[in-house]
């Protein structure tokens, strides 16, 4: 016992050097596997704060451009609103509003943070449980998707962004509806690849992609990206689709995060039925 | 003494700052992520204990690991270029050891010397990173260009801040 003692204490470099290696890679393994590290990200109050007042100050360079695309979108939804349609028909008609109900909620939110040239990119938004972000929201911006919540703390969470190798997305041909995941193979932050489409797809350079009916996270035929190239995969019926992404992830700055109000029973019913397949 | 702790703990916070406000923000090309801040480990002065080496490193890595979102990868590559540190000083050391009171630095012993010790040090620090970051070995190739490519720039940027702060120790 004396000898072991003597001898960690001889070679003490070598033993904290592997017990702090070991902590990191305990970290580290944690992180991928369950939720990630509460405090080591940069929703974290201390790293947060710094990151929004450095945004702050950015954001002034950008105000411009930001406002005529605000002004821009305002002008389609005012194109949408009620008001800026006439009646055709004269004769009365009842508007029954208990046939509709709101199945998704958007939350307007602003990016603090973001990445594009690392191969697990991510975004941070500043808002958080308080302002009623969950976990596994789709944030989406006036151009196209971004991605989904990831970890929440008081006032800001982080968003898994579309250029992550972890993020896959549902998505689908706008023309005909034939779908596949679309995923990032860490090129370049403007394309990403949509696998899995039948060979007998008709498909040219330009074609819309929109997210598919099957993501519960995702409205239906929010935009991802127009077809840049296709090949075919090998030795598979399937062609693989160079996409190019709609989002500009470098301009990123006013998002929306969507909350879809039925998602937990559609999880529940699914999960439901899975458990009594397997029994 | 007192003065070099101080000087230390000042050049960490401008090190982390730099690193999470201005360079995470340029964009150089996908391949190129230079991590400038791994300067602070290479300047610690020769008398370091080696404890305290790895437990500064420790903390440097898991600082940024907050502003990166990467909980515990830099702060094992850290660790890991850390603890190589007194084996490589060793490796390269003049004839009659270092002088007490220098540092490993430019000023005190030349570019050759500084380029071929921070050199090692960085292309190890940005290969653990970015095998982590990775963690498969499918894009192997296109992983170990990223390394070499940002382990250059890394250093270019490094050498570029020595010559930044001899100009100012002249002047004191």
């Amino acid at each position: 016992m004396r000898n072991l003692v003597v001898f960690i204490a001889k070679n003490y470099f070598f033993f904290l050097f592997l017990l702090l290696e070991a902590l990191c890679i305990y970290l580290l393994v944690q992180n991928n596997k369950f939720q990630r590290a509460s405090f080591i990200n940069s929703s974290n109050q201390v790293s947060a704060t710094v990151l929004s007042t450095s945004e702050n100050i950015q954001q002034y360079f950008y105000l411009k451009s930001e406002n005529e695309r605000l002004a821009k979108e305002n002008a389609e939804l005012h194109s949408h609103d009620l008001l800026s349609f006439s009646v055709l028909t004269d004769g009365w008609f009842a508007v029954n509003d208990t046939i509709y109900r709101q199945k998704y909620v958007y939350t307007n939110a602003k990016a603090v943070n973001n990445s594009t040239n690392l191969r697990n990119n991510f975004i941070t938004l500043d808002r958080g449980y308080k302002q009623g972000i969950k976990k596994n929201m789709a944030v989406i911006s006036s151009a196209g998707v971004v991605g989904h919540t990831q970890d929440v703390s008081e006032n800001f969470c982080t968003v898994m962004s579309v250029l992550n190798s972890k993020t896959t997305i549902n998505a689908k041909f706008k023309k005909d509806g034939s779908f596949g995941p679309l995923n990032w193979d860490g090129v370049s932050y403007e394309f990403a690849t949509l696998n899995d489409i039948p060979t007998h797809v008709k498909m040219v350079k330009g074609d819309t992609i929109v997210t598919s009916q099957n993501s519960t996270m995702f409205p239906e035929n929010i935009m991802v990206g127009t077809v840049e190239s296709y090949y075919r995969e090998e030795a598979k019926p399937f062609f693989a689709v160079k996409v190019k992404l709609s989002t500009d992830f470098k301009k990123l700055t006013h998002v929306y995060i969507v909350e879809n109000k039925l998602k937990q029973e559609q999880d529940e019913l699914e999960k439901k039925s899975e458990e009594g397949n397997k029994e | 003494m007192t003065n070099t702790i101080i000087r230390n703990i000042i050049r960490f916070f401008v090190l982390v700052l730099v690193q999470v406000l201005i360079i995470k923000n340029i964009e150089l090309g996908r391949f190129i992520n230079p991590f400038v801040y791994v300067l602070f480990i290479i300047v610690l002065p020769f008398e370091t204990p080696k404890w305290l080496l790895l437990f500064t490193a420790f903390f440097l890595g898991i600082t940024i690991d907050m502003f990166y979102d990467t909980a515990g990868m830099h702060a094992a590559a850290c660790v890991l270029m850390a603890y190589f540190r007194p084996g490589i000083l060793k490796l390269f050391s003049p004839r009659d050891g270092y002088e007490f009171g220098t540092q490993p630095t430019i000023q005190y012993l030349g570019i050759p010397w500084f380029i071929s010790y921070a050199g090692i040090l960085i292309v190890l620090h940005h290969f653990i990173l970015f095998y982590l970051e990775i963690f498969r070995l499918q894009e192997f190739f296109s992983t170990f260009f990223r390394v070499l490519i940002s382990s250059i720039f890394t250093l270019l940027l490094v050498v570029i801040s020595q010559y930044l702060f001899q100009r100012k120790k002249e002047q004191e």
